[in-house]
């Protein structure tokens, strides 16, 4: 008993024993090849598992809360409180005709939607879920979240460009506009973490905030760098009130008009994925990742956070962020797109450049809250 | 010496012989009759000579009289072309009538002195084949390019059974696709200009951001919009030669169907053009009635608009709360007239039903309610930054070229001028109503939508006078061409009796005349110039609605602006596509 004890208060209070899924294959590798193979496969079937239910999950939450917002109760009537919704609506999306129109330009038209999944998945498999949830830990995690996102835009310019439709080819222009533009102050405002942690390893970073999060360690420049990635990743993920590329209004559907069935089902699954994403990464790196909350010098507080498992806590923090996300949707009206890049060019990115540089005098002059144990 | 002189002895004065007759109308407004030849001067004199000018070309349009009985004293006309013109400063309006003879005949065109007359000459070229000498692009508006015919011609068939059997063998369906293929250079618009490609963007006829079938064409140089053009016509469904056909009783439900979303506000303008052909006063407690009714559904209609503004500017939540008010406003509807949207409840002569019990309660109830919702949806809309940063200054237009373009209404009063038919020629008794006119002054979206949104608690403001001081006594005028006439009597005397059978049977016949009352409805100055043969039908429905002038000057405040823009301003006019099309 008083082992068992013992054993939670080591968990609670770390050190972490982390291990990612790579890891253990390769430890494996010395002594069966079966295990190697039993690890990729299991890591193989977490990223679908984890694709099927985040659709599941974050369309259904998505249309409830809009529901809520708007005075409205959502899906009701497929399942209990409308929870089989979404699974109808794939079904649905799965029987629809694959319609190419004749003039697109055919490979072209038929890729794009894969290459947006293909970079969301990439990313999935980088995250640090838990200590002992993660495929992969690069060294330079961060800097692969980065470019492999932005390699998401290449299928909905492909998208939008070959379906030879002017709505969809001004979609995609806007898109590829805006996500290149603000691809530049997320990544500013991730720098930011990166030198505050020390790391690019995005489980590096997670570790590194044992002590406290980095949205306040630092004195506000945390949580500046915050709010920057949280507004240039809304607008990368084209989610109103940036989401001019698609502006149901305006673009009637935008550079996916000319898709159906499970072409548009994949930009659109995609686009919620990366909501995801977008919020785990915000969790991962501002927010402590799994690391429970933890206030310097209160044990017993701290035990007791430390009792909930850290893969909830990821998650805890995780749907904080998409809720947000999701609440800017229902209330705020569309930018224009000139407004757009103003905001961007003129505003977020010097703030983040000036961020970047307080960020630094931080860093050496080694002035956190929390200081490091 | 020409200050004491009325205007009509101005223009015999200056004009001597052009001026042909003067006509005694129903509605006392001056009405000349001007020759051809000379009408362009007369109406520029009007526009721009004599003191307090006439500014604004309110309708154009034209009656076929080939077939018209009662036409004493009227100069010998096979085809009217109708100007009807407003003065804001006297307060007064004019209506000039050209005489034209022939079976096509021919008349200068208008659109030198007002941009406007443009599309009112290609609607009256579309319906009666009238053409118009120097016009700049004389094509149809209404009917598709390829029709056959002018359908307000008397000759015109008005129903199916009259015509064969429609069929769409696939190459008049190849060809009616065809004549909807978008040539630029038809409208007078380059493919391109020095380096620059224009793109060419179809904006329409079906697109979430239009509220209905129309199609904005865009010159797009980038998201740049040069130039544009509407392609109208969608939603015609010839409500004015319905209005041939149909007695004047049973027109009204096709009232309601001109400008959808304000129900009673339409019958509201065509019964008042009746009755003062008939002659009818309305008792007191019908009028206040149905000014309470008519300010509920301007609430109606501004909810509507308000939802729509926001989610057209990318806020998806505001329609579904402005929508669940008006259901609201649609409880008093429905417990007072039993219908919904369209009612269809004023009759000629008063309302269709007293007023049922308990109606004080629901009044009072949504009086209640309504301010404090208001001021939520300023918080979350109007004061929204966002939302002010894509509309102010958007879509600009001044008092001058409002009334050039014949904009009135809401569109108006956001440029600064606070001209409200209810204050400034007060019909229904509206002068005994306490109520403000908003005005705003810089003439861009935002202020728009300002106005409305300040219409709006004004209009609680008159129903919460109508339930307090809701007079006692008929709710429909006992005069005999009241219709349907009230029954009470009917068993006492033989000449109610009479009245009675011919006003169920046959339906009132309204005294031959002309007569036009318009209202302030919830999208412009909006009324019915009718006239009447004294006959059991109307001789010339003309509905002159605001959303057509409305429109026809999208392209004006659009140009320079982004195609965004071009969908708030869109949201900023109002429209319903009913109401454009007719």
């Amino acid at each position: 008993m008083q082992n068992a004890m013992s054993m939670i208060l080591v968990a609670a209070t770390g050190p972490w024993a982390a291990k990612t899924v790579a890891e253990r294959a390769s430890e494996s590798l010395d002594t069966s090849l079966w295990a190697v193979a039993a690890y990729m496969v299991l890591a193989l079937l977490a990223v679908v598992v984890l694709v099927t239910l985040l659709g599941l999950v974050l369309i259904y939450a998505e249309r409830k809360i809009a529901g809520r917002f708007q005075c409205r109760v959502g899906p009701m009537r497929v399942g209990p409180h409308g929870l089989l919704q979404t699974v109808a609506d794939t079904f649905k999306l799965l029987l629809k005709e694959d319609i190419i129109p004749t003039r697109a330009d055919q490979a072209m038209h038929l890729l794009a939607p894969f290459l947006c999944m293909g970079a969301t998945v990439l990313i999935i498999a980088v995250l640090p879920y838990s200590p002992t949830m993660q495929i992969l830990d690069l060294n330079i995690g961060v800097l692969f979240v980065t470019a492999v996102s932005g390699f998401g835009v290449m299928g909905i310019l492909l998208g939008g460009w070959s379906s030879n439709n002017k709505w969809s080819l001004i979609g995609a222009m806007r898109s590829g506009a805006q996500i290149i533009s603000y691809e530049i102050s997320a990544t500013l405002a991730l720098l930011v973490v990166v030198l505050f942690a020390g790391t690019m390893s995005l489980r590096g970073i997670v570790e590194s905030q044992e002590a406290g999060w980095w949205i306040w360690r630092a004195h506000g420049v945390g949580l500046i760098s915050f709010i920057v990635y949280l507004i240039a990743s809304t607008a990368e993920i084209n989610r109103t009130p940036f989401d001019i590329p698609e502006g149901e209004s305006e673009l009637t559907a935008g550079f996916h008009a000319e898709y159906s069935g499970l072409r548009f089902s994949f930009f659109f699954l995609s686009e919620f994925i990366n909501m995801f994403i977008v919020s785990a990464l915000a969790a991962t790196l501002f927010l402590g990742g799994w690391m429970p909350f933890h206030i310097g010098g209160w044990t017993t507080f701290n035990n007791v956070m430390g009792l909930i498992p850290p893969s909830l806590w990821f998650a805890g923090k995780n749907l904080f962020v998409i809720f947000v996300i999701m609440w800017f949707r229902w209330t705020f009206p569309r930018l224009r797109v000139d407004q757009l890049m103003r905001l961007e060019w003129k505003i977020l990115l010097p703030i983040g450049f000036a961020n970047l540089m307080a960020a630094s005098l931080v860093v050496l002059s080694n002035f956190y809250f929390f200081p490091g144990k | 010496m020409t200050q004491s002189m009325s205007i009509v002895d101005q223009l015999r004065a200056r004009f001597g012989e052009a001026v042909l007759a003067v006509q005694p109308v129903c509605d006392g407004i001056p009405t000349l009759w001007v020759a051809a030849a000379r009408v362009i001067d007369v109406l520029g004199h009007l526009k721009n000579g004599v003191d307090k000018p006439y500014k604004m070309l309110w309708d154009l349009t034209a009656i076929d009289e080939r077939t018209r009985i009662n036409r004493a004293g009227q100069p010998k006309s096979d085809f009217t072309v109708v100007y009807h013109l407003m003065s804001f400063e006297r307060n007064e309006d004019i209506r000039i009538k050209v005489p034209l003879e022939g079976e096509y005949p021919s008349v200068p065109t208008l659109c030198g002195v007002w941009p406007n007359a443009n599309w009112y000459e290609r609607e009256v070229f579309d319906m009666f084949g009238i053409r118009f000498d120097g016009h700049p692009c004389l094509r149809r508006i209404l009917m598709p390019p390829t029709w056959v015919g002018h359908p307000l011609r008397k000759e015109h068939p008005a129903r199916a059974t009259e015509m064969p059997p429609y069929t769409l063998p696939d190459d008049k369906m190849d060809r009616e696709h065809e004549a909807l293929r978008f040539v630029p250079e038809e409208w007078g618009m380059k493919r391109q200009s020095g380096d620059t490609e224009y793109m060419f963007l179809n904006l329409g006829p079906h697109h979430p951001g239009t509220h209905g079938i129309i199609r904005f064409l865009l010159q797009l140089d980038g998201e740049e919009i040069v130039d544009s053009v509407l392609d109208i016509g969608y939603h015609h469904r010839g409500a004015e030669k319905m209005g041939e056909r149909q007695s004047w009783h049973s027109y009204i439900p096709y009232t309601d169907r001109i400008d959808y979303v304000a129900g009673v506000l339409n019958n509201l303008a065509y019964v008042q053009s009746v009755e003062k052909m008939a002659g009818i006063q309305v008792p007191a407690r019908a009028q206040v009635i149905r000014v309470m009714l008519s300010e509920v559904f301007r609430i109606i209609s501004h909810c509507v608009w308000y939802g729509t503004f926001a989610q057209d500017l990318g806020a998806m939540s505001p329609v579904l709360y402005l929508f669940n008010d008006r259901e609201k406003a649609f409880t008093i509807i429905e417990a007072i007239c039993g219908g919904r949207m369209h009612p269809s409840w004023f009759r000629i002569g008063g309302v269709a039903h007293d007023l049922p019990n308990g109606w004080q309660k629901l009044v009072k109830d949504f009086i209640d309610y309504m301010p404090a919702r208001l001021a939520s949806y300023d918080k979350a809309v109007m004061r929204n930054g966002i939302l002010k940063k894509r509309t102010i200054g958007i879509g600009k237009f001044s008092t001058e070229e409002a009334l050039d373009w014949g904009i009135t209404g809401p569109g108006l009063r956001a440029t600064g001028m606070g001209w409200d038919a209810r204050k400034a020629r007060p019909y229904s008794g509206y002068e005994n109503f306490d109520f403000e006119v908003p005005v705003f002054y810089n003439g861009d979206v935002y202020d728009r939508a300002r106005v409305r949104a300040e219409e709006m608690r004004q209009s609680v403001r008159i129903i919460e006078q109508c339930l307090k001081n809701m007079p006692e006594g008929p709710y429909k005028s006992d005069h005999p061409l009241a219709c349907p006439p009230a029954k009470e009597n009917t068993m006492r005397d033989i000449e109610t009796l009479i009245n009675h059978f011919l006003g169920v049977s046959w339906g009132p016949v309204i005294p031959a005349g002309e007569a036009c009352c318009p209202i302030e409805g919830a999208k412009g100055y909006y009324g019915y110039y009718l006239v009447s043969d004294g006959c059991t039908m109307s001789y010339r429905t003309r509905i002159r609605t605001g959303s057509f002038p409305h429109l026809q000057m999208v392209p004006l405040i659009s140009r320079g602006h982004l195609v965004a823009d071009m969908l708030a301003i869109v949201a900023g006019v109002d429209f319903v596509l009913a109401d454009l099309d007719r």
